[in-house]
Protein backbone atom coordinates (compact mmCIF):
# COMPACT_ATOMS: atom_id res chain seq x y z
CA UNK A 1 0.00 0.00 0.00
CA UNK A 2 3.00 2.28 0.74
CA UNK A 3 4.41 1.60 -2.41
CA UNK A 4 0.98 2.61 -4.36
CA UNK A 5 0.71 5.74 -2.41
CA UNK A 6 4.12 6.65 -3.01
CA UNK A 7 3.92 5.41 -6.69
CA UNK A 8 0.84 7.83 -7.35
CA UNK A 9 2.68 10.77 -5.50
CA UNK A 10 5.11 10.70 -8.35
CA UNK A 11 3.25 10.12 -11.04
CA UNK A 12 1.16 12.99 -9.92
CA UNK A 13 4.17 15.32 -8.96
CA UNK A 14 5.73 14.52 -12.17
CA UNK A 15 2.04 15.18 -14.54
CA UNK A 16 1.03 18.40 -12.55
CA UNK A 17 5.36 19.64 -13.72
CA UNK A 18 5.10 18.42 -17.39
CA UNK A 19 1.55 18.82 -18.39
CA UNK A 20 1.39 22.52 -20.05
CA UNK A 21 3.12 24.12 -16.99
CA UNK A 22 0.20 23.09 -14.58
CA UNK A 23 2.15 24.04 -11.14
CA UNK A 24 3.37 27.08 -12.66
CA UNK A 25 0.19 28.54 -13.38
CA UNK A 26 -1.34 29.37 -9.72
CA UNK A 27 1.78 31.36 -9.74
CA UNK A 28 1.37 33.18 -12.56
CA UNK A 29 -2.06 34.07 -11.49
CA UNK A 30 -1.02 35.39 -7.77
CA UNK A 31 1.63 37.60 -9.46
CA UNK A 32 -1.46 38.72 -11.49
CA UNK A 33 -3.86 39.48 -8.71
CA UNK A 34 -1.03 41.26 -7.31
CA UNK A 35 -0.25 43.64 -9.89
CA UNK A 36 -3.68 44.52 -10.72
CA UNK A 37 -4.75 45.33 -6.80
CA UNK A 38 -2.28 48.58 -6.76
CA UNK A 39 -3.91 49.76 -9.89
CA UNK A 40 -7.40 49.54 -8.58
CA UNK A 41 -6.36 51.21 -5.36
CA UNK A 42 -3.38 53.41 -6.54
CA UNK A 43 -0.18 53.44 -5.99
CA UNK A 44 0.14 54.51 -1.83
CA UNK A 45 2.94 52.66 -0.45
CA UNK A 46 1.96 53.25 3.11
CA UNK A 47 -2.14 51.93 2.08
CA UNK A 48 -0.83 48.85 0.16
CA UNK A 49 1.76 48.47 3.26
CA UNK A 50 -1.00 48.08 5.58
CA UNK A 51 -3.01 45.68 3.71
CA UNK A 52 -0.56 43.87 1.47
CA UNK A 53 -1.46 40.66 3.96
CA UNK A 54 -4.78 40.67 2.81
CA UNK A 55 -4.05 41.44 -0.58
CA UNK A 56 -1.75 38.46 -0.52
CA UNK A 57 -4.11 36.05 1.10
CA UNK A 58 -6.58 36.85 -1.30
CA UNK A 59 -4.37 36.36 -4.45
CA UNK A 60 -2.99 33.25 -2.61
CA UNK A 61 -6.78 31.84 -2.44
CA UNK A 62 -7.90 32.93 -5.96
CA UNK A 63 -4.86 31.03 -7.16
CA UNK A 64 -5.77 27.95 -5.14
CA UNK A 65 -9.43 28.02 -6.68
CA UNK A 66 -8.04 28.35 -10.20
CA UNK A 67 -5.94 25.17 -10.18
CA UNK A 68 -8.28 23.26 -8.11
CA UNK A 69 -10.57 21.93 -11.15
CA UNK A 70 -7.09 19.84 -12.07
CA UNK A 71 -6.95 18.12 -9.45
CA UNK A 72 -9.30 15.25 -10.08
CA UNK A 73 -10.73 16.58 -13.48
CA UNK A 74 -7.59 15.40 -15.53
CA UNK A 75 -7.84 11.89 -13.97
CA UNK A 76 -11.41 11.59 -14.73
CA UNK A 77 -11.21 12.17 -18.19
CA UNK A 78 -8.78 9.28 -19.04
CA UNK A 79 -10.76 6.92 -16.64
CA UNK A 80 -7.43 6.87 -14.07
CA UNK A 81 -10.12 7.37 -11.44
CA UNK A 82 -12.49 4.90 -12.44
CA UNK A 83 -9.34 2.48 -11.58
CA UNK A 84 -8.48 4.27 -8.57
CA UNK A 85 -12.06 3.76 -7.45
CA UNK A 86 -11.52 0.08 -8.35
CA UNK A 87 -8.16 -0.40 -6.91
CA UNK A 88 -7.31 -2.17 -3.46
CA UNK A 89 -5.62 1.10 -1.65
CA UNK A 90 -8.80 3.05 0.01
CA UNK A 91 -10.11 5.74 -1.90
CA UNK A 92 -9.75 8.25 1.14
CA UNK A 93 -5.82 7.55 1.35
CA UNK A 94 -5.46 8.02 -2.91
CA UNK A 95 -7.31 11.38 -2.51
CA UNK A 96 -4.78 12.08 0.23
CA UNK A 97 -1.99 11.55 -1.61
CA UNK A 98 -3.70 13.01 -4.66
CA UNK A 99 -4.46 16.17 -2.41
CA UNK A 100 -1.01 16.15 -1.12
CA UNK A 101 0.73 16.13 -4.73
CA UNK A 102 -1.55 18.79 -5.87
CA UNK A 103 -0.33 20.97 -2.89
CA UNK A 104 3.42 20.43 -3.52
CA UNK A 105 2.68 21.33 -7.16
CA UNK A 106 0.58 24.62 -6.59
CA UNK A 107 0.34 25.55 -3.25
CA UNK A 108 3.92 25.18 -2.10
CA UNK A 109 4.85 27.22 -5.12
CA UNK A 110 2.51 29.99 -3.94
CA UNK A 111 3.78 30.16 -0.50
CA UNK A 112 7.21 30.72 -1.36
CA UNK A 113 6.70 33.14 -3.66
CA UNK A 114 4.29 35.35 -1.28
CA UNK A 115 6.98 37.32 0.62
CA UNK A 116 8.68 37.29 -2.68
CA UNK A 117 5.69 39.70 -4.69
CA UNK A 118 5.05 40.72 -1.17
CA UNK A 119 8.30 43.46 -2.16
CA UNK A 120 5.80 44.75 -4.59
CA UNK A 121 3.61 45.87 -2.07
CA UNK A 122 6.37 47.47 0.35
CA UNK A 123 5.48 44.35 3.46
CA UNK A 124 6.95 44.77 5.91
CA UNK A 125 9.65 41.87 7.05
CA UNK A 126 7.88 40.82 10.46
CA UNK A 127 4.50 40.58 8.16
CA UNK A 128 5.84 39.11 5.23
CA UNK A 129 7.34 36.33 8.03
CA UNK A 130 3.88 35.72 9.27
CA UNK A 131 1.99 35.59 5.51
CA UNK A 132 4.73 32.90 4.67
CA UNK A 133 4.11 30.93 7.55
CA UNK A 134 0.20 31.55 7.72
CA UNK A 135 0.29 30.49 4.01
CA UNK A 136 2.38 27.62 4.82
CA UNK A 137 -0.46 26.22 7.68
CA UNK A 138 -3.40 27.59 5.47
CA UNK A 139 -3.04 26.13 1.80
CA UNK A 140 -2.94 22.73 3.03
CA UNK A 141 -6.95 23.11 4.29
CA UNK A 142 -7.33 25.46 1.17
CA UNK A 143 -6.60 22.34 -1.02
CA UNK A 144 -8.43 19.84 1.31
CA UNK A 145 -11.65 21.63 1.12
CA UNK A 146 -11.28 22.19 -2.35
CA UNK A 147 -10.92 18.54 -2.58
CA UNK A 148 -14.35 18.19 -1.40
CA UNK A 149 -15.57 20.47 -4.15
CA UNK A 150 -13.36 19.10 -7.32
CA UNK A 151 -14.98 15.32 -6.09
CA UNK A 152 -18.74 16.60 -6.00
CA UNK A 153 -18.39 18.58 -9.41
CA UNK A 154 -16.07 16.26 -11.51
CA UNK A 155 -19.15 14.29 -12.90
CA UNK A 156 -20.15 17.57 -14.48
CA UNK A 157 -18.88 18.55 -17.77
CA UNK A 158 -18.26 21.57 -16.69
CA UNK A 159 -17.82 21.45 -12.86
CA UNK A 160 -14.79 23.60 -13.67
CA UNK A 161 -16.68 26.41 -13.53
CA UNK A 162 -19.29 25.47 -10.57
CA UNK A 163 -16.00 24.28 -8.26
CA UNK A 164 -14.60 28.22 -6.70
CA UNK A 165 -18.66 28.87 -6.37
CA UNK A 166 -19.52 25.58 -4.15
CA UNK A 167 -15.64 26.17 -2.26
CA UNK A 168 -15.29 29.66 -1.94
CA UNK A 169 -17.63 29.55 1.33
CA UNK A 170 -16.70 26.96 3.02
CA UNK A 171 -12.99 28.44 2.84
CA UNK A 172 -13.80 31.66 4.86
CA UNK A 173 -12.83 30.63 8.20
CA UNK A 174 -9.94 29.83 6.57
CA UNK A 175 -8.76 33.19 4.73
CA UNK A 176 -10.81 34.86 8.32
CA UNK A 177 -8.16 33.07 10.27
CA UNK A 178 -4.89 33.21 7.87
CA UNK A 179 -5.28 37.12 7.20
CA UNK A 180 -6.12 38.03 11.04
CA UNK A 181 -3.19 36.47 12.26
CA UNK A 182 -0.61 37.49 9.69
CA UNK A 183 -2.38 40.67 10.71
CA UNK A 184 -1.65 40.01 14.41
CA UNK A 185 2.04 39.47 13.97
CA UNK A 186 2.57 43.02 13.01
CA UNK A 187 -0.44 45.36 14.56
CA UNK A 188 -2.19 43.67 16.86
CA UNK A 189 -4.52 43.53 18.30
CA UNK A 190 -4.63 39.74 19.71
CA UNK A 191 -1.53 38.14 20.00
CA UNK A 192 -0.36 36.03 17.25
CA UNK A 193 -0.78 32.69 18.49
CA UNK A 194 -4.29 32.73 19.48
CA UNK A 195 -5.54 33.17 15.20
CA UNK A 196 -3.02 31.06 14.45
CA UNK A 197 -3.44 28.20 16.51
CA UNK A 198 -7.26 28.33 15.29
CA UNK A 199 -5.69 27.86 11.71
CA UNK A 200 -3.84 24.82 12.52
CA UNK A 201 -7.28 23.56 14.24
CA UNK A 202 -8.93 24.36 10.73
CA UNK A 203 -6.47 22.52 8.48
CA UNK A 204 -6.04 19.74 10.73
CA UNK A 205 -10.06 19.39 10.68
CA UNK A 206 -10.55 20.00 7.03
CA UNK A 207 -7.44 17.25 7.00
CA UNK A 208 -9.75 14.84 8.57
CA UNK A 209 -13.21 15.61 6.85
CA UNK A 210 -11.62 16.41 2.86
CA UNK A 211 -10.49 13.11 2.22
CA UNK A 212 -13.71 11.17 3.79
CA UNK A 213 -16.45 13.68 1.59
CA UNK A 214 -14.38 13.50 -1.12
CA UNK A 215 -14.49 9.72 -1.18
CA UNK A 216 -17.95 9.72 0.00
CA UNK A 217 -18.99 12.33 -3.13
CA UNK A 218 -17.23 10.06 -5.40
CA UNK A 219 -18.43 6.81 -4.43
CA UNK A 220 -21.86 7.99 -4.72
CA UNK A 221 -21.33 10.45 -8.10
CA UNK A 222 -19.21 8.05 -10.51
CA UNK A 223 -21.46 5.31 -12.53
CA UNK B 1 -29.84 5.40 -16.24
CA UNK B 2 -33.92 5.45 -16.47
CA UNK B 3 -34.45 3.48 -13.68
CA UNK B 4 -31.82 4.89 -11.09
CA UNK B 5 -33.64 8.24 -12.36
CA UNK B 6 -37.19 6.72 -11.56
CA UNK B 7 -35.60 5.83 -7.74
CA UNK B 8 -37.93 8.43 -6.50
CA UNK B 9 -41.18 6.88 -7.80
CA UNK B 10 -40.96 3.71 -7.08
CA UNK B 11 -44.60 1.93 -6.70
CA UNK B 12 -44.85 -0.57 -4.10
CA UNK B 13 -44.86 -3.45 -6.19
CA UNK B 14 -41.23 -2.34 -7.35
CA UNK B 15 -40.33 -1.87 -3.54
CA UNK B 16 -41.50 -5.43 -2.96
CA UNK B 17 -39.15 -6.82 -6.06
CA UNK B 18 -36.06 -4.95 -4.80
CA UNK B 19 -36.39 -6.61 -1.74
CA UNK B 20 -37.31 -3.61 -0.04
CA UNK B 21 -39.38 -6.00 2.47
CA UNK B 22 -36.94 -7.60 4.35
CA UNK B 23 -35.25 -3.96 5.52
CA UNK B 24 -36.03 -3.43 8.84
CA UNK B 25 -37.42 -0.21 8.46
CA UNK B 26 -39.28 1.77 11.21
CA UNK B 27 -43.32 1.08 10.23
CA UNK B 28 -43.75 5.14 9.65
CA UNK B 29 -40.38 5.31 7.82
CA UNK B 30 -41.27 3.00 5.11
CA UNK B 31 -44.69 4.05 5.16
CA UNK B 32 -43.74 7.54 3.94
CA UNK B 33 -41.09 6.05 1.74
CA UNK B 34 -43.78 5.30 -0.97
CA UNK B 35 -44.43 7.98 -2.46
CA UNK B 36 -47.94 7.31 -3.50
CA UNK B 37 -48.70 7.37 0.20
CA UNK B 38 -46.84 10.29 0.68
CA UNK B 39 -49.02 11.79 -1.55
CA UNK B 40 -52.20 11.19 -0.54
CA UNK B 41 -51.00 12.24 3.08
CA UNK B 42 -50.30 15.54 1.07
CA UNK B 43 -53.40 15.98 -0.22
CA UNK B 44 -55.21 15.62 3.13
CA UNK B 45 -52.77 17.39 5.50
CA UNK B 46 -52.33 20.44 2.99
CA UNK B 47 -55.82 22.18 3.58
CA UNK B 48 -55.31 21.89 7.15
CA UNK B 49 -51.87 23.11 6.97
CA UNK B 50 -52.85 26.02 4.85
CA UNK B 51 -55.69 27.35 7.22
CA UNK B 52 -53.55 26.97 10.14
CA UNK B 53 -50.83 28.92 8.60
CA UNK B 54 -53.75 31.32 7.85
CA UNK B 55 -54.95 31.19 11.04
CA UNK B 56 -51.88 31.81 12.82
CA UNK B 57 -50.89 34.81 10.30
CA UNK B 58 -54.21 36.98 11.27
CA UNK B 59 -53.36 36.18 15.20
CA UNK B 60 -50.11 37.17 14.68
CA UNK B 61 -50.42 40.11 12.70
CA UNK B 62 -53.41 41.75 14.91
CA UNK B 63 -50.56 40.82 17.70
CA UNK B 64 -47.96 42.98 15.82
CA UNK B 65 -50.29 45.96 14.61
CA UNK B 66 -52.08 46.28 18.13
CA UNK B 67 -50.99 44.90 20.70
CA UNK B 68 -47.13 45.40 20.60
CA UNK B 69 -45.88 48.19 21.38
CA UNK B 70 -43.51 50.75 19.32
CA UNK B 71 -39.73 50.67 20.62
CA UNK B 72 -38.82 54.20 22.68
CA UNK B 73 -35.56 54.07 20.35
CA UNK B 74 -36.70 52.25 17.33
CA UNK B 75 -39.99 53.80 16.66
CA UNK B 76 -42.44 51.59 14.51
CA UNK B 77 -39.42 50.09 13.03
CA UNK B 78 -39.13 47.33 15.03
CA UNK B 79 -42.21 45.78 13.62
CA UNK B 80 -39.65 44.66 10.50
CA UNK B 81 -37.92 42.21 13.81
CA UNK B 82 -41.61 40.10 13.62
CA UNK B 83 -40.79 39.44 9.56
CA UNK B 84 -36.50 39.51 10.11
CA UNK B 85 -36.35 37.00 13.06
CA UNK B 86 -38.76 34.16 11.98
CA UNK B 87 -37.48 34.70 8.69
CA UNK B 88 -33.78 33.93 9.68
CA UNK B 89 -34.88 31.01 12.22
CA UNK B 90 -36.46 29.24 9.18
CA UNK B 91 -33.11 30.13 6.68
CA UNK B 92 -31.12 27.90 9.02
CA UNK B 93 -33.70 25.62 10.18
CA UNK B 94 -34.37 24.86 6.31
CA UNK B 95 -30.66 23.94 6.29
CA UNK B 96 -30.52 21.72 9.33
CA UNK B 97 -33.73 20.28 7.65
CA UNK B 98 -31.71 19.21 4.24
CA UNK B 99 -29.14 17.62 6.75
CA UNK B 100 -31.12 15.06 8.07
CA UNK B 101 -32.58 14.76 4.74
CA UNK B 102 -28.94 14.43 3.31
CA UNK B 103 -28.30 11.74 6.10
CA UNK B 104 -31.72 9.85 5.49
CA UNK B 105 -30.17 9.64 1.50
CA UNK B 106 -26.66 8.62 1.96
CA UNK B 107 -27.28 6.60 5.06
CA UNK B 108 -30.89 5.24 4.67
CA UNK B 109 -31.49 5.43 0.93
CA UNK B 110 -34.78 6.50 1.92
CA UNK B 111 -36.89 7.76 -1.56
CA UNK B 112 -38.47 10.68 -0.18
CA UNK B 113 -35.39 12.47 1.41
CA UNK B 114 -33.73 13.67 -1.21
CA UNK B 115 -36.79 14.97 -2.90
CA UNK B 116 -37.19 16.61 1.01
CA UNK B 117 -33.52 18.21 0.48
CA UNK B 118 -34.55 19.38 -3.02
CA UNK B 119 -38.12 21.40 -1.81
CA UNK B 120 -36.16 22.77 1.15
CA UNK B 121 -33.40 24.51 -0.99
CA UNK B 122 -34.76 27.26 -2.39
CA UNK B 123 -37.61 27.80 0.18
CA UNK B 124 -34.29 28.13 2.93
CA UNK B 125 -32.91 30.44 0.36
CA UNK B 126 -35.56 32.50 0.12
CA UNK B 127 -36.36 32.95 3.50
CA UNK B 128 -32.23 33.66 4.01
CA UNK B 129 -33.04 36.47 0.86
CA UNK B 130 -36.20 37.91 3.48
CA UNK B 131 -34.16 37.83 6.53
CA UNK B 132 -31.19 40.15 4.52
CA UNK B 133 -33.98 42.41 2.69
CA UNK B 134 -36.04 43.14 5.66
CA UNK B 135 -32.07 43.29 8.23
CA UNK B 136 -31.07 45.95 5.24
CA UNK B 137 -34.18 47.82 5.65
CA UNK B 138 -34.22 47.60 9.33
CA UNK B 139 -30.73 48.97 9.19
CA UNK B 140 -31.13 51.63 7.06
CA UNK B 141 -33.08 54.44 9.73
CA UNK B 142 -31.21 52.29 12.87
CA UNK B 143 -27.49 52.49 11.57
CA UNK B 144 -28.00 54.80 8.42
CA UNK B 145 -26.50 52.42 6.05
CA UNK B 146 -28.86 49.45 4.30
CA UNK B 147 -25.75 47.43 4.79
CA UNK B 148 -23.10 46.88 7.44
CA UNK B 149 -20.80 43.85 8.04
CA UNK B 150 -22.73 43.45 11.07
CA UNK B 151 -21.54 39.67 12.13
CA UNK B 152 -25.08 38.17 11.99
CA UNK B 153 -25.54 39.64 8.38
CA UNK B 154 -22.42 38.66 6.85
CA UNK B 155 -23.12 35.16 8.37
CA UNK B 156 -26.22 35.32 6.99
CA UNK B 157 -24.83 36.31 3.44
CA UNK B 158 -22.87 33.81 3.27
CA UNK B 159 -25.36 30.96 4.22
CA UNK B 160 -27.30 32.28 1.05
CA UNK B 161 -24.48 32.22 -1.07
CA UNK B 162 -24.14 28.31 0.29
CA UNK B 163 -28.15 27.70 -0.87
CA UNK B 164 -27.14 29.39 -4.20
CA UNK B 165 -24.08 26.83 -4.40
CA UNK B 166 -26.50 24.03 -3.61
CA UNK B 167 -29.02 25.28 -5.83
CA UNK B 168 -26.23 25.60 -8.51
CA UNK B 169 -25.69 21.98 -8.43
CA UNK B 170 -29.07 20.79 -7.93
CA UNK B 171 -29.14 21.99 -11.21
CA UNK B 172 -25.73 21.14 -13.21
CA UNK B 173 -27.43 17.64 -12.94
CA UNK B 174 -29.65 15.84 -15.21
CA UNK B 175 -30.45 12.57 -12.73
CA UNK B 176 -31.96 13.90 -10.12
CA UNK B 177 -31.31 10.93 -8.08
CA UNK B 178 -27.48 11.09 -8.73
CA UNK B 179 -27.66 14.63 -8.03
CA UNK B 180 -29.22 14.12 -4.76
CA UNK B 181 -26.32 11.82 -3.27
CA UNK B 182 -23.44 14.58 -4.42
CA UNK B 183 -26.08 17.64 -2.58
CA UNK B 184 -26.16 15.89 0.44
CA UNK B 185 -22.55 15.25 0.46
CA UNK B 186 -21.88 19.21 0.16
CA UNK B 187 -25.05 19.57 2.60
CA UNK B 188 -23.11 17.99 5.11
CA UNK B 189 -19.98 19.29 4.69
CA UNK B 190 -21.54 22.61 4.70
CA UNK B 191 -23.56 21.61 7.90
CA UNK B 192 -20.34 21.11 9.54
CA UNK B 193 -18.54 24.22 8.56
CA UNK B 194 -21.47 26.80 8.98
CA UNK B 195 -20.77 26.61 12.81
CA UNK B 196 -16.81 27.31 12.31
CA UNK B 197 -18.15 30.32 9.45
CA UNK B 198 -20.57 31.73 12.07
CA UNK B 199 -17.40 31.42 14.85
CA UNK B 200 -14.74 32.61 12.46
CA UNK B 201 -17.44 35.42 11.50
CA UNK B 202 -17.70 36.55 14.97
CA UNK B 203 -14.15 36.96 15.42
CA UNK B 204 -13.59 38.95 12.62
CA UNK B 205 -16.36 41.37 13.28
CA UNK B 206 -15.30 41.80 16.88
CA UNK B 207 -11.56 42.87 15.66
CA UNK B 208 -12.61 45.21 13.30
CA UNK B 209 -15.84 47.10 14.84
CA UNK B 210 -16.50 47.14 19.10
CA UNK B 211 -19.19 44.49 19.43
CA UNK B 212 -22.94 45.34 20.99
CA UNK B 213 -23.43 47.57 17.62
CA UNK B 214 -26.73 45.96 17.66
CA UNK B 215 -28.79 44.11 20.11
CA UNK B 216 -32.19 43.13 19.98
CA UNK B 217 -33.99 45.58 21.93
CA UNK B 218 -31.41 45.65 24.52
CA UNK B 219 -30.31 42.40 26.35
CA UNK B 220 -33.67 41.20 26.67
CA UNK B 221 -36.85 41.38 25.18
CA UNK B 222 -39.94 42.85 26.94
CA UNK B 223 -43.25 40.20 27.19
CA UNK B 224 -44.99 42.49 25.44
CA UNK B 225 -42.84 41.90 22.60
CA UNK B 226 -42.26 38.45 22.84
CA UNK B 227 -45.78 37.20 22.36
CA UNK B 228 -46.30 38.34 19.19
CA UNK B 229 -42.64 37.36 18.49
CA UNK B 230 -43.58 33.91 18.67
CA UNK B 231 -47.10 34.00 17.30
CA UNK B 232 -45.11 35.33 13.95
CA UNK B 233 -42.21 32.35 14.43
CA UNK B 234 -45.19 29.73 14.66
CA UNK B 235 -47.02 31.42 11.58
CA UNK B 236 -44.17 31.75 9.34
CA UNK B 237 -42.83 28.11 10.42
CA UNK B 238 -46.38 26.64 9.27
CA UNK B 239 -45.70 28.44 6.26
CA UNK B 240 -42.94 26.73 5.54
CA UNK B 241 -44.59 23.55 6.25
CA UNK B 242 -47.15 24.02 4.22
CA UNK B 243 -44.53 25.39 1.44
CA UNK B 244 -42.37 22.74 2.10
CA UNK B 245 -44.92 19.62 1.56
CA UNK B 246 -46.53 21.34 -1.90
CA UNK B 247 -43.00 21.46 -3.12
CA UNK B 248 -42.21 18.00 -2.64
CA UNK B 249 -45.36 17.10 -3.79
CA UNK B 250 -44.68 19.28 -6.74
CA UNK B 251 -41.20 17.14 -7.06
CA UNK B 252 -42.44 13.98 -7.05
CA UNK B 253 -44.55 14.66 -9.73
CA UNK B 254 -41.72 15.85 -11.88
CA UNK B 255 -40.11 12.99 -11.08
CA UNK B 256 -42.59 10.70 -12.75
CA UNK B 257 -43.41 13.32 -15.42
CA UNK B 258 -39.22 12.97 -16.11
CA UNK B 259 -39.52 9.12 -15.80
CA UNK B 260 -42.55 8.70 -18.46
CA UNK B 261 -40.67 10.91 -20.83
CA UNK B 262 -37.73 8.86 -20.39
CA UNK B 263 -39.88 5.57 -21.11
CA UNK B 264 -41.90 7.39 -23.95
CA UNK B 265 -38.72 8.30 -25.68
CA UNK B 266 -37.24 4.91 -25.37
CA UNK B 267 -39.87 3.42 -26.45
CA UNK B 268 -39.92 5.75 -29.43
CA UNK B 269 -36.62 4.86 -30.11
CA UNK B 270 -36.61 1.03 -30.08
CA UNK B 271 -39.85 1.71 -32.41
Amino acid sequence: MRGACAALLARDLRLAVRVGGGALIGVLFFLAVVTVTPLALGPDLALLRRIAPAILWLAALLAGLLTLDRLLAADYEDGSLDLMLMARTPLELVLLVKAAAHWLATGLPLVVAAPLFGLLLDIEPAAAAAVTLTLAVGTPALTLIGLVGAGVAVPLRRGGLLLPILVLPLAIPVLVFGVSAANAAVVGPVPFGVPFAILCALTLASLAVGPLAAAAALRHGME
Amino acid sequence: MSADGARGVCGPAALRAKGYDNMTYPMALIDLANPSRFLGLAERALPWLAGATALVFAVGLYLVWFVAPDDYQQGATVKIMFVHVPAAWLGMFAWALMSVAALGTLVWRHPLADVAARAAAPIGASFTFLCLVTGALWGRPMWGAYWVWDARLTSMLVLLLMYFGILALWHAFDDPARAGRLVAVLTLVGAINLPIIKFSVDWWNTLHQPASVFRLGGPTIAPSLLWPLIAMALAFTLLFATVQIAAMRNEILRRRVRSLRIRAAQAAQEA
